[in-house]
């Protein structure tokens, strides 16, 4: 498809993002990362800076639907993104199931990973609604099951050092069965 | 009945005044009241306070092991947008405080040490602009004129007694070993450990005068107010700090560290508030490690398997000077029997890090290392490794004939035993194959002491019957908001939702703080005095005797049957009380530990040595159990970490210079989902008068003291390759692994 370059130059980009349902203006400073953007511009300090390397998973936030870590990516690329964090899947008061559910069964300890192993938990689900596989689908064709193995495999980019694996698992087993996701 | 006032634990308290309370929170799995926060991302943890006109500071680190900074290009930096500082003060600190310490740590950070010590601090508007200024900054350097080595086991370490511990020695270990039936004598090696908590240090510090307030990320207050006061110059009493979320500690956070200190000098520099959070990389070179250890095990055991000897001597290793040496035989003080005993830790002099507290100091590699070590002793003489542990518990404490307060061991090997399926397990190696994996289970034991340290806590019986605790303990996963208001609430006789706790402020008077698994069980006992003291009020105005005296669901009622509800009683008031335990005499008359039992089941792959934890059950004895939610997640993360020690977690020093080589968690390997399998759990029911008032032990680090010990037994009952190096890496299973072709060996 070619492209009308005159056309291109002549659009400004969005200079915008919509952060849990509300428009905000990207940094200028090109430096900033999503994740100190939404941590110390926007307030939003639910998503946790870990390691600022994307090697712990506590960044988590969802854009346009999909996990990443807030970490790895410059606020400046996001003009027109829709990115949900924490603070938009549930409050204290009206906790989202997947929240309920670490609560009961007690998936977190110090809770600095939390909201990133929640974030990701929800789009795990939403991935395995819509049949991605994994390194530990037996077949990669085939719609996957939300075996143990397989929720650890796709929560295995999101660390706790508090070690609270088996509770966070038995939680997204819950939902995922009450949720009827696979 | 008068209450034992005393703040020294002097006696045993077998009133067990929980166990006759009427409310019947205390001990139930109740959800963590700050659960709601902590998943919808709205507990505020230590940088993410908004305070008007913060600037962010960044350390920057030495990039040489040793020497002296002798020049900092500072003008470099400052002509840059948005730098306000560089800040370089005698004050700013070279080492981590240790746990307990109430005093600075070595200060003067201009002297390095070693390789990544923080040298100068960098504060800017922005972090991107403090950031690029800290990689910018240029440091002159004049190299130590008198090194000391970077590899503990090189020549030329000076090797010390630590100062604060003798050897244990008892009868003539040579001899024993000379007699024996059977015995080994093996060597075994634990590389250095990190804690990494996934929270990095992180403080916001503030001058309001001459006042200081700190927002940290800490795990003892009351002890961290005083380092950072003398590293200051300032009397304590001007320095608050408030931390009531702490997201993890592990032993890095008890005491105080560089961020806290550089962004306390450059706030009163600037005269505004400096935020200073360590990156993850300076988390891993700076704050604190746990020592590697070199550990040789002798055990010596008669014709029926009872130890008659027992060796444990272990060489760790920290910079010159530093107190801590990392207690490594200090469970196998108690555990086991054997007269003839010589156990003894020393240390290495070098250039790396600090070494310090990793959850379970001591334990948690001493534990490891005797327990592979008892496995092998089994093996040779022939019976189950369970059997070797239950004909060697003695009836005290060896050498110095200390009693036991309780101890849990055998039961918990026992209901582990069942609930593991132990007696599936072969008894030799290489029986079991699936596919390409062979299969093995191994088990040990779990010990870890326990400890009440000095506690205060302040309970307030509001008029409207509601209930507020208050205390600077801290919170850092361990699950103390829970605990804290289910005693009260046990006390008081009130239904959980009326009691509210509110913890780390050191506005509120000093709790026992988070470490060596002591806060539960000293700040809870300091909490239950508290609700002691008012139901003594209470039942006055009631007119009965405060033992007989029934609070349940706010109300009052006397053995007459006099019943009235509390703000009736309160007229209006509050009551406040403040309660106080220190330890006393049981600690010492008493041989106090938790215990437990680890078993596992691994797969190793039979061609490239790979090793998968299948399964794991752990049963622990910790006295009283105050919430069976929290504590059993105590124990599940205990487990993890010894997942972790067996088989991933290792700290890499460059040898020629003392340089952390895997110093973040891309290098640094802690267990992720995919390494953890289904952990089984079990909570025995325990009373130990002689630990605390609530009959209670510390269960924080119990679950790691052995655990990766009951992993490398399993490796070895799978495939027969012993390893004495942890972690148990690939590498050092394949060379000795069987005949993969071979279905049995």
């Amino acid at each position: 498809m070619a492209t009308n370059l005159a056309t291109a130059q002549l659009t400004a980009p969005d200079s915008t993002a919509n952060v849990n349902g509300t428009q905000h203006a990207l940094p200028t400073d090109p430096r900033r990362t999503l994740l100190d953007w939404l941590r110390d511009d926007l307030g939003l300090t639910g998503t946790k800076k870990g390691c600022d390397h994307g090697q712990c998973g506590a960044c988590t936030v969802l854009v346009d639907g999909r996990r990443i870590n807030a970490c790895l990516s410059l606020a400046a690329l996001h003009g027109g993104d829709t990115i949900e964090t924490i603070e938009g899947i549930g409050t204290p008061d009206v906790l989202a199931p997947l929240q309920r559910a670490f609560v009961t069964h007690d998936g977190f300890q110090c809770g600095y990973c939390t909201p990133g192993q929640i974030c990701s938990a929800k789009a795990l689900m939403e991935e395995l609604a819509q049949g991605w596989p994994s390194a530990v689908s037996a077949d990669v064709a085939a719609h996957p099951t939300p075996t143990p193995d397989e929720l650890r495999e796709r929560m295995s980019g999101n660390l706790c050092r508090c070690g609270a694996y088996a509770n966070i698992i038995a939680a997204l087993e819950d939902v995922i069965a009450a949720e009827d996701v696979a | 009945m008068h209450l034992p006032l005393s703040d020294m634990y002097n006696q045993p308290d077998e009133r067990n005044r929980l166990d006759h309370m009427r409310q019947g929170v205390i001990g139930k799995p109740l959800d963590r009241p700050e659960g709601p926060l902590k998943v919808s991302g709205t507990a505020t943890y230590a940088a993410e306070w908004r305070i008007a006109g913060c600037v962010d500071g960044v350390l920057v680190l030495a990039s040489i092991a040793q020497g002296q900074v002798s020049a900092i290009h500072r003008d470099d930096v400052l002509a840059r947008e948005g730098v306000l500082a560089v800040i370089a003060d005698p004050a700013m600190t070279r080492r981590s405080a240790q746990g307990m310490a109430a005093k600075a740590p070595q200060q003067d950070a201009a002297r390095v040490e070693y390789f990544g010590q923080p040298v100068a601090l960098v504060v800017a508007q922005t972090f991107e602009q403090a950031r690029d200024a800290a990689l910018a900054l240029r440091i002159d350097y004049t190299d130590a004129s008198d090194p000391a080595p970077f590899d503990p086991h090189g020549s030329g370490v000076k090797v010390e007694a630590p100062s604060d511990s003798k050897p244990v020695e008892g009868g003539d270990l040579d001899q024993a070993m000379e007699t024996a039936a059977f015995s080994i004598d093996v060597e075994y090696e634990t590389p250095g450990h990190a804690s990494a908590a996934m929270e990095p240090h992180a403080t916001i510090a503030q001058w309001q005068g001459d006042n200081l307030v700190l927002h940290g990320s800490y795990q003892m207050l009351a002890y961290n107010v005083k380092e950072i006061a003398d590293c200051l110059g300032i009397a304590a009493d001007k320095v608050r700090i408030i931390a009531p979320y702490v997201g993890g500690g592990f032993g890095s956070k008890l005491g105080i560290t560089h961020e806290a200190v550089s962004a306390a000098i450059a706030a009163r520099e600037l005269g505004r508030p400096v935020r200073v959070v360590m990156t993850r990389q300076q988390v891993f070179q700076t704050v604190m490690r746990r020592s590697e250890t070199r550990q040789r095990v002798r055990l010596a055991a008669d014709p029926a398997g009872r130890l008659i000897g027992l060796g444990h001597e272990a060489l760790v290793s920290n910079l010159p000077g530093e107190k801590f040496a990392e207690p490594v035989t200090q469970a196998t003080e108690f555990l086991y029997g054997g007269e003839n005993r010589l156990l003894k830790v020393e240390v290495a002099r070098i250039s790396r890090l600090t070494a310090g507290s990793v959850r379970a100091p001591g334990e948690a590699v001493g534990m490891q290392v005797l327990e592979a070590a008892m496995d092998e002793l089994a093996e040779k003489i022939g019976i189950d490794p369970i059997d070797l542990r239950k004909r060697n518990l003695p009836a005290t404490v060896p050498v110095e004939g200390t009693p036991y307060s309780s101890r849990m061991l055998t039961q918990a090997l026992e209901e582990g035993v069942k609930a593991f399926g132990w007696s599936a397990r072969q008894t030799r190696p290489c029986q079991t194959r699936e596919g390409e994996w062979w299969i093995g289970m191994g088990m040990a034991s779990a010990a870890r002491v326990n400890m009440m340290v000095p506690a205060q806590a302040r309970v307030t019986l509001r008029a409207d019957g509601s209930a507020l605790v208050e205390t600077d303990q801290t919170d850092i996963g361990t699950g103390t908001y829970a605990i804290l208001g289910q005693i009260a609430g046990e006390m008081l006789g009130l239904p959980i939702a009326q009691v509210t706790v509110t913890l780390g402020d050191t506005a509120f008077p000093a709790g026992a703080g988070s470490g060596g698994s002591f806060g539960a069980i000293s700040t809870g006992s300091a909490v239950m005095r508290a609700c002691e003291a008012i139901r003594e009020t209470l039942a006055k105005r009631l007119g009965c005797d405060e033992t007989d005296l029934a609070l349940k669901d706010g109300s009052a009622s006397g053995p007459g049957g006099e019943s009235r509800g509390l703000p009736d009683l309160l007229d209006g008031h509050d009551l406040v009380e403040t309660g106080s335990i220190k330890p006393g005499k049981t600690a010492k008359e008493f041989s106090q530990a938790s215990y437990g039992a680890f078993f596992a089941e691994v797969a190793v792959h039979a061609f490239t040595g790979e090793v998968r934890v299948r399964r794991m059950t752990g049963a622990f004895g910790f006295g009283r159990v105050l919430n069976a939610k929290t504590a059993r997640s105590q124990c599940l993360g205990g487990m993890v970490w010894g997942i972790g020690s067996a088989l991933t977690e290792e700290l890499a020093f460059d040898t020629r210079d003392g340089h952390l080589v895997n110093h973040d968690l891309a290098e640094y390997h802690v267990p992720v989902h995919a390494d953890v399998p289904a952990i089984e759990v079990i909570l025995l029911e325990e009373r130990d008068a002689a630990a605390s008032p609530l009959q209670a032990k510390g269960v924080g680090e119990l679950g790691i003291c052995g655990a990766a010990g009951a992993i490398a037994n399993a490796v070895y009952n799978a495939c027969g390759v012993r390893v004495r190096s942890f972690p148990l890496t690939l590498d050092k299973i394949i060379p000795a692994l069987p005949d993969p072709f071979a279905s049995a060996v």
